[in-house]
C-alpha cells in the first residue's frame, strides 16, 4: 500500500459520514416542508377552548393573514358560538333522493375542499331498493340517475351524541359541542387518525396535502371550527356548515338539493320542520346497534 | 298553457289561503308550539321572516319541430295575443295543431280539462269550478297531490334555502312546476355530478 494513499479504513469512513449526512437530510426535509406551512405562533398555539377571547382574535387575524399570503384571498374567519336552546338535527328523505350528489358538490366548494382529491364531506351511496347493507352500497356510480331498482344513500357525519371519534382523541383535538356539533381543532390535532378508524360512518377525512384551492373559488365566509382551509396533517369533518347554521341559514347542501330531501333544524323548537317529520316519518339511523345516537335521521315516504 | 305569467324571480305570496290560515292559528296561540323566545308573550307575526315561493318565469318547455330543429318557446309569446278571445281547448290531446303538436303529455290519464278551462286554455280552475290564474297553480297540484303537498308545507319536499331560523331570515321555496313539468311531470334521469377521486383505487380492489 503505498504511504501517500488514504488508508481504506478512512476512506471507508468519510463515504459512510457523507452517505449518512446525506440521508439524514433527506429523512428530515418533510420536517423543514411541515414547519415551512407552520408559523412558530401557530406551533406555540394553545387549545381552542383555552384561548382567551384577546388571544383567539389575534389567532384569527394571524390566519387570515396566512390565507391572503398563501392562496392570494382575503377571507374572514370567525368564531361563532353555539346559540342556548338550539340542538341541530338532519333528516333525509329516502324516497325522493335521486343522487344527483349536488350536496356533494355544494359541500366540496363550501367548505374550500382540495380541488385536486375532490373531497367533500358527503359520499352518496347507491344501494339496492330492500336493502340497508352499507356494505355493498356504491359510491362511485357514474349514469343517469335515478337508476332503476336503486335508491340512494347520502351519508355524512352523523353529528352523533355518543360519537367514537371524540373517545379516541388522544389529545381533545375533537368534541361536541352544545348544540350537538362535533368539531376539530385543526391547530391542535396531531393527525393521528385514530378518529377516522373509530367512526363507522366513515365521515372523516384526512389531510393528505394543504388542500389546493385557487384564489377565486375560495369561499371567503369561513369559521375557526369549520371551512376555514385545514392545514397539511389534520382531519376534517361535517359541521353542518356551522358558519352559516349558527346564523340561522341553512347547511349548503340542503340549499343545493334539488328535490328538497333534505330537511335540517332545532330540534328544541316543536314548530320546526324538523320536528314535523321526527314526530310524523318513521325515521331511522345508521348502524343503530352500535349506540353512536346519530342526529342525522333518514326516511322513506310511505 | 302558461306555466307562470310573471317574469319576477320570487314574490311573497301572503294571500294564499292556507298560509294565512296556518298564520291565524298560530297567531291565535293553536300552533303546537311555545313562543320561540321563550318570554311567554305571542310574538308579532312581523317577528318571523316571510317565506317566499318561486315565480317561475314563463314556461319554456313547448317543444317545437320546425324546420330550424327544436326550440322552446315561452307560452306568453303566442297567448298574450289572444287576450280578448282566448283559445278554447281542444276535447283530445291528438287534436293539438300547430306548435302545441309536439308537445309530450304523460301526466297519467287525466285529460286537459280536468285542469284548464275549457273555454280559455290559459286560466286553470279547481274540481268545485273555481277558477284561478295560472300564478295559482299550486293549489291546484294539491287537490290530487296531497301527501305531496303536505310534505312541502313541513319543509320535506321541493327544496329551500335561506334561514332555517325564521327569526333572523327570510326562506325560497321552489314552485311546483319549478321542477315538475305539469304536462308530464315525472323528472327525467340525467348524469349525476361526478363519483369521488379519492376512493377511485378501490374499484380496482377484488372485494364483494
Amino acid at each position: 500500500m503505498a504511504e501517500n494513499s488514504v488508508p481504506r479504513r478512512v476512506a471507508l469512513k468519510v463515504l459512510g459520514a457523507t452517505l449518512g449526512a446525506g440521508v439524514f437530510a433527506q429523512a428530515l426535509a418533510p420536517l423543514k416542508q411541515f414547519t415551512e406551512g407552520m408559523s412558530l405562533q401557530g406551533f406555540l398555539q394553545k387549545h381552542y377552548k383555552e384561548l382567551s377571547p384577546r388571544e383567539l382574535r389575534e389567532v384569527l387575524r394571524r390566519l387570515e393573514e396566512e390565507t391572503e399570503q398563501r392562496y392570494g384571498a382575503e377571507v374572514t374567519i370567525r368564531d361563532l358560538r353555539p346559540t342556548p336552546g338550539v340542538q341541530f338535527a338532519y333528516a333525509l328523505n329516502l324516497s325522493v333522493c335521486i343522487g344527483c350528489r349536488r350536496c356533494v358538490e355544494a359541500c366540496h366548494h363550501e367548505n374550500n375542499h382540495d380541488r385536486a382529491s375532490h373531497n367533500s364531506y358527503i359520499r352518496v351511496l347507491e344501494m339496492e331498493q330492500g336493502s340497508l347493507d352499507l356494505e355493498r352500497g356504491d359510491a362511485n356510480y357514474d349514469h343517469a340517475v335515478p337508476a332503476p331498482g336503486k335508491f340512494y344513500l347520502p351519508v355524512q357525519c352523523q353529528q352523533c351524541e355518543n360519537p367514537p371519534c371524540v373517545r379516541v382523541c388522544p389529545v381533545e383535538a375533537t368534541w361536541q359541542e352544545s348544540d350537538g356539533i362535533v368539531v376539530v381543532d385543526y391547530n391542535w390535532c396531531i393527525g393521528c387518525r385514530y378518529c377516522e378508524a373509530a367512526c363507522p360512518y366513515h365521515a372523516r377525512r384526512f389531510n393528505w396535502r394543504a388542500p389546493e384551492v385557487p384564489a377565486r373559488e375560495i369561499n371567503p365566509d369561513q369559521a375557526y371550527l369549520s371551512n376555514r382551509i385545514r392545514p397539511q396533517g389534520v382531519m376534517e369533518k361535517c359541521t353542518f356548515c356551522l358558519h352559516r347554521t349558527r346564523e340561522g341559514r341553512m347547511p349548503a347542501c340542503l340549499e343545493a338539493c334539488p328535490t328538497g330531501a333534505r330537511v335540517f333544524g332545532n330540534v328544541l323548537d316543536p314548530s320546526s320542520e324538523i320536528r314535523w317529520v321526527l314526530e310524523h316519518k318513521r325515521v331511522f339511523v345508521l348502524k343503530e346497534e352500535l349506540g353512536t345516537r346519530p342526529r342525522f335521521f333518514y326516511f322513506f315516504d310511505e | 298553457m302558461a306555466r307562470g305569467l310573471q317574469t319576477d324571480a320570487a314574490v311573497v305570496r301572503p294571500e294564499t289561503p292556507r298560509w294565512t290560515l296556518a298564520l291565524g292559528a298560530w297567531l291565535l296561540g293553536c300552533a303546537p308550539g311555545a313562543p320561540r323566545n321563550g318570554d311567554g308573550a305571542v310574538h308579532d307575526a312581523s317577528a318571523r321572516f316571510p317565506v317566499v315561493v318561486h315565480r317561475p318565469p314563463s314556461l319554456s318547455s313547448i317543444e317545437v319541430d320546425s324546420d330550424a330543429g327544436r326550440v322552446a318557446i315561452p307560452c306568453e309569446n303566442c297567448h298574450s295575443l289572444f287576450r280578448e278571445n282566448p283559445p278554447a281547448l281542444p276535447a283530445r290531446v291528438e287534436e293539438l295543431r300547430g306548435p302545441h303538436a309536439g308537445m309530450r303529455f304523460a301526466h297519467g290519464a287525466v285529460p286537459c280539462a280536468s285542469c284548464h278551462e275549457r273555454t280559455d286554455a290559459t286560466r286553470l280552475h279547481l274540481a268545485t269550478g273555481e277558477v284561478l290564474p295560472m300564478t295559482e297553480a299550486m293549489s291546484l297540484c294539491r287537490q290530487c297531490h296531497g301527501p305531496q303537498a303536505r310534505d312541502y308545507d313541513h319543509g320535506s319536499h321541493g327544496g329551500m334555502r335561506g334561514y332555517w331560523d325564521r327569526s333572523r331570515g327570510p326562506r325560497a321555496r321552489n314552485h311546483c312546476v319549478d321542477c315538475h313539468d305539469p304536462h308530464a311531470p315525472h323528472f327525467p334521469r340525467f348524469q349525476p355530478m361526478p363519483p369521488p377521486r379519492d376512493t377511485a383505487w378501490l374499484r380496482s380492489a377484488p372485494h364483494g
